[in-house]
């Protein structure tokens, strides 16, 4: 790292004895707000990650949708998710579009289960950045992540994803999307702002007609530091599987919580066993026997 | 070398796959502590670092699985379950007490080692499927992600109790005087065989050399 932040408030794999540099810690919670109802679907915001962030994802191949490249990967940090959805209610097709990426969730299943200490951190400002000169290629971070958002490179082994343009923040600059955005559809600010607008937003929809309009910040992972405004906030899994009620999995929290304090406890338990078996009976060694014969003393 | 005078319990190309598979699973284990227990990570240093250790650990596990097949299909036979395993597991405090009885009667490999066999092969193959489904870039990619998460906690949880048994099993040989010879040269004392396994020592006894 060339430039210190000093404000880390989680770091993968580290004991709670040992924290990151924080003493910078007293940051507003920061949030992107996407608004998919004003979202055009333009593309805009893919192309100003690529040009931002530096990378050059190949071009890929039409797969008969405006889905272009088709998935996130470690070259493609953002992409847009376009669904048709026939609304029985209103007898209208709808054209829902998605911004995917990374959620920057409060409670980072990613950074819970990275084995490598530093290689993913948390910023007192919300955002999970991935450090990638620690990363070891496990891809558990794509375990650990309820969204499927991290990406393993093909050319270096590294698990890549949406920074939040940290490096913008860090000189007080909006990230790229935001800042490229033709219709104001992706808004940056201080998460209680953004919440604020989003809330404005909802009653504007509803308003409007839509019922179920909601701002989307799931609380299953303590909230996130990328929203979406939808206009079906009740039927979340329309946009592209965006999941209801995203939690880390249990499988990792049993294997990140309690299988490590038991498996612990089941080490020193068997050390100290063999130690007090052995103090206590001693060498079981051959008895003496009285009426050795020569060939049992070979 | 030959030797007339001790019995060859362990022939020579089982205590080479048996060494041979220590010295993986050493590697394999102490990488595989440092990204369970993070406080432990710099054990992964054994095999030139984190990314490299990555990297190793699970062809070093794949190698200790091919070693404990082979050592499987060689051993296998001495290790089925028979009748007189029950006596010797309900007699377990005279055997960790270390009195020697003759009621027990064991045979090539008492009760609690073929527990200790059937274990370390159950968990190894857990822990070859498990660790297929979470190695990348190779076979995890093939695997869903829900998959992968239940290879994480299986994998660990093998780990962990494939190298409890280890302990268990370090400890023991290094309880029973003699036992390592077993394992090195391969040779033991007619009278540790006939303390330690009388079953056996009269059925290979009985057989050429007998006195």
């Amino acid at each position: 790292m060339s430039m210190q932040s000093q404000d880390i408030i989680k770091r993968s794999a580290t004991n709670v004895l040992t924290p990151a540099p924080h003493v910078r810690d007293k940051k507003a919670e920061v949030a992107k707000l996407i608004d998919v109802t004003t979202c055009i679907g333009c593309k805009a915001c893919q192309v100003a990650c690529s040009e931002w962030n530096d990378i050059r994802d190949q071009v890929g191949h039409n797969h008969g949708m405006y889905d272009n490249p088709i998935d996130l990967s470690a070259d493609s940090w953002t992409v847009m998710r376009y669904d048709e959805y026939q609304n029985d209610e209103s007898g209208r097709l709808e054209w829902l579009i998605r911004k995917d990426g990374c959620m920057h969730c409060a409670d980072p299943g990613c950074l819970k289960a990275c084995p490598q200490p530093g290689a993913i951190v948390q910023y007192a400002n919300g955002i999970v950045d991935f450090q990638s000169e620690h990363c070891i290629g496990c891809g558990y971070c794509i375990a650990g992540c309820p969204f499927n958002v991290p990406r393993i490179s093909q050319k270096d082994n590294k698990a890549y994803k949406c920074t939040l343009c940290s490096d913008r923040l860090a000189v007080g600059q909006e990230p790229a999307c935001v800042k490229t955005c033709p219709t104001g559809a992706i808004r940056f600010g201080s998460k209680e702002d953004m919440l604020h607008y989003g809330a404005e937003r909802v009653t504007e929809l509803k308003g409007r007609g839509f019922a179920g309009a909601g701002v989307y910040d799931p609380q299953g992972v303590g909230g996130t530091h990328v929203m979406y405004v939808l206009q079906h906030a009740d039927k979340p899994q329309l946009y592209h599987k965006l999941p209801t009620d995203p939690r880390i999995s249990s499988a990792i929290h049993g294997w990140k919580g309690w299988l490590k304090p038991v498996a612990a406890a089941a080490f020193f338990a068997t050390l100290a066993g063999t130690l007090f078996h052995y103090v206590g009976v001693g060498a079981n060694s051959l008895p003496e026997d009285e009426h050795a014969t020569e060939e049992d003393k070979a | 070398m030959k030797r007339h005078d001790a019995l060859l319990r362990t022939p020579y190309a089982v205590r080479m796959s048996h060494w041979l598979m220590v010295i993986c699973f050493f590697f394999v284990s102490m990488s595989g502590l440092s990204w369970f227990f993070p406080s432990l990570n710099g054990l992964n240093s054994l095999l030139g670092g984190p990314q490299l250790a990555r990297i190793l650990h699970p062809f070093m596990g794949v190698a200790i699985f091919l070693l404990l097949t082979f050592m499987f299909i060689r051993l296998v036979r001495y290790n089925l379950p028979e009748a007189g395993d029950g006596k010797w597991f309900a007699n377990l405090g005279l055997v960790l007490r270390g009195e020697h009885s003759d009621k027990l009667d064991t045979g090539k490999y008492n009760a609690g080692q073929k527990l200790l066999f059937w274990g370390i092969m159950g968990l190894i193959s857990l822990l070859l499927i498990s660790g297929m489904v979470i190695w990348r870039p190779y076979f995890a990619p093939l695997f869903s992600i829900p998959t992968i998460r239940v290879g994480l906690f299986i994998h660990a949880l093998a780990g962990v109790l494939l190298m409890l048994l280890i302990i268990g099993h370090i400890y023991l040989a290094f309880w029973v005087k003699g036992s390592v010879d077993s394992m090195s040269s391969g040779y033991v004392s007619r009278k540790w065989a006939r303390t330690h396994h009388p079953r056996w020592f009269r059925q290979v006894a009985g057989k050429k050399d007998a006195p």
